[in-house]
């Protein structure tokens, strides 16, 4: 038997190619650049907390009690939605590992025939016939595989994600088929709580100016929440109208943009049910579709680190060492456990 | 003032038997891919590969094929139970499935049973075996090729 090794446990996150970032041991899954995504949370909490504070103790007295409470529902749902979108898998697609990848070129090659010397060989695209549309699949270079039908390849993230609708800096993520029902539901709340919010700030001005004997409370903090709100209105309103209308005709921000479907060479959207009701409860209440990308699975990974060191630890945590499994470098699996314990004695 | 830590390792080694030296040497791998033919849904063609003509019937094969579309074909189901979670799950801003497993959850966890179950009894006495989809990316149903040891000369 040949020197033994301990492998240390390594998730699957880890070694995953692409240019996402994983929080909470992978159970986290974004975009690297999240700063946009930190100032919609920051305009969120912080328009929310100035209305909590400010018009809420006024409207609760005032007016009705129920108005500060319908908006803490409003709100959490609107976080519970940005969350969701932001921190889940999108619908990535893992890329082919080498034998998959090997047995698609023999096929292409396979499927090309000969190609003269110096000439360039065809594209790479599959035809596939879908309720009698003929749609193109094209190869991912960058994955090594045939891209489904109605996925893409995010540029930003380095990744194929199925059903891509775009990548939203605001959510710090690619919006895919795996959280676009929570995309739209986070527009569509946002939408409602930008308007809620609005309606009731306006409410209370009025209100204040009605009665002018009144003291007169600093009204600034309400300007800059309707300020924000306006702005806000434009783009989230209309945000929400243009998913309202995709999701009607069962289409994509990116075949949208790209005009897949858009009359031009007569290709009709061969995944409409050709019925706006229907196309709305499969987008929006359709299954749940699972991550395939299992990002908190183990991967055994080989290091060189002694079996039996008893080197002292600085570390302060007093969690003990994950389990080690030990491979030798025969094919021969030793099933081994070694458990180190770290005790550490409170200092003074 | 000082700290403190002490790590022992406490190993135990397994015999290791003899049989499990001989492991098997893959011949080859067959990836069955995707039937995009009905949309998106997950469904696998059922056109069967040359490499396998000499392991196992294409029948028996075709049928292992059909019955996983099928699987997957009531895990993707659109209908009144799928609308009812759906909708159910909005309601809660999606917590509840922090405590409830999705249908299609359900499904795959029978799909992998299934499978479990196909390679023990059928493919496995073959030299085959098949591997979870789901360990794929849900793209192709990989089947590996081990040489025939039985037989004498391995291909």
């Amino acid at each position: 038997m040949s020197a033994v090794m301990i492998t240390r446990k390594v998730r699957k996150w880890e070694k995953l190619p692409g240019k996402n970032t994983f929080c909470c041991d992978g159970r986290v899954m974004m975009a690297r650049q999240k700063g946009v995504f930190y100032l919609t949370l920051f305009l969120i909490v912080g328009t929310c907390a100035l209305f909590f504070a400010f018009e809420c103790p006024y409207l609760a007295v005032h007016l009705s009690p129920t108005i500060p409470v319908f908006a803490a529902l409003l709100f959490l749902f609107v976080m519970a939605m940005l969350l969701r979108t932001s921190f889940s898998d999108p619908g990535v697609l893992p890329r082919a590992l080498p034998e998959e990848a090997t047995f698609i070129e023999m096929e292409i090659e396979a499927a090309n025939g000969n190609v003269p010397a110096g000439q360039r060989p065809p594209p790479r695209i599959r035809n596939v016939q879908i309720n009698n549309q003929i749609v193109k699949l094209k190869y991912c270079y960058t994955c090594k595989i045939f891209r489904p039908p109605r996925a893409s390849h995010c540029s930003i993230c380095d990744n194929c994600v199925d059903r891509f609708d775009h990548h939203c800096p605001w959510v710090g993520n690619c919006v895919g088929k795996r959280n676009y029902r929570y995309f739209y539901l986070f527009t569509l709340s946002l939408s409602l709580l930008t308007i809620y919010i609005f309606t009731f700030d306006i409410v209370h001005v009025v209100m204040r100016k009605y009665q002018l004997s009144n003291q007169r409370e600093q009204t600034g903090f309400t300007v800059l929440e309707v300020l924000v709100c306006f702005f806000t209105l434009w783009s989230v309103v209309g945000l929400t109208g243009f998913h309202t209308y995709l999701i009607s005709l069962n289409q994509t921000t990116n075949e949208d943009i790209k005009g897949s479907w858009s009359g031009k060479n007569r290709v009709q959207n061969p995944y409409s049910h050709k019925n706006i009701l229907k196309n709305c409860c499969e987008v929006l209440c359709g299954p749940t579709y699972p991550s395939v990308l299992d990002r908190r699975g183990v991967m055994q990974e080989d290091s060189p680190v002694s079996a039996a060191s008893a080197a002292p630890s600085s570390s302060s945590s007093t969690n003990p060492v994950p389990q080690t499994t030990v491979r030798t470098h025969t094919h021969i699996n030793l099933n081994i456990k070694s458990r180190a314990i770290t005790e550490g004695v409170g200092e003074k | 003032m000082y700290f403190v830590s002490r790590k022992c390792a406490v190993v135990r080694i397994y015999q290791v038997r003899l049989q499990d030296l001989q492991q098997p040497a893959v011949s080859s791998k067959v990836f069955i891919q995707r039937d995009y033919s009905s949309g998106t849904i997950c469904k696998f063609q059922t056109k069967f590969p040359s490499e396998l003509e000499s392991r196992i019937d294409k029948q028996q094969f075709e049928e292992t094929i059909q019955t996983l579309n099928n699987l997957y074909a009531e895990a993707e189901k659109l209908g009144g139970k799928s609308y009812l979670e759906g909708c159910l799950a909005c309601l809660t801003a999606y917590t509840i499935f922090l405590c409830m497993e999705t249908h299609y959850e359900k499904v795959l966890k029978k799909i992998a049973r299934y499978i479990k179950d196909q390679n023990e009894k059928i493919y496995a006495p073959r030299g085959l075996l098949l591997t979870d989809p789901i360990e794929r990316g849900l793209r192709v149903v990989e089947i590996t090729i081990f040489e025939d040891r039985s037989i004498g000369s391995g291909r």
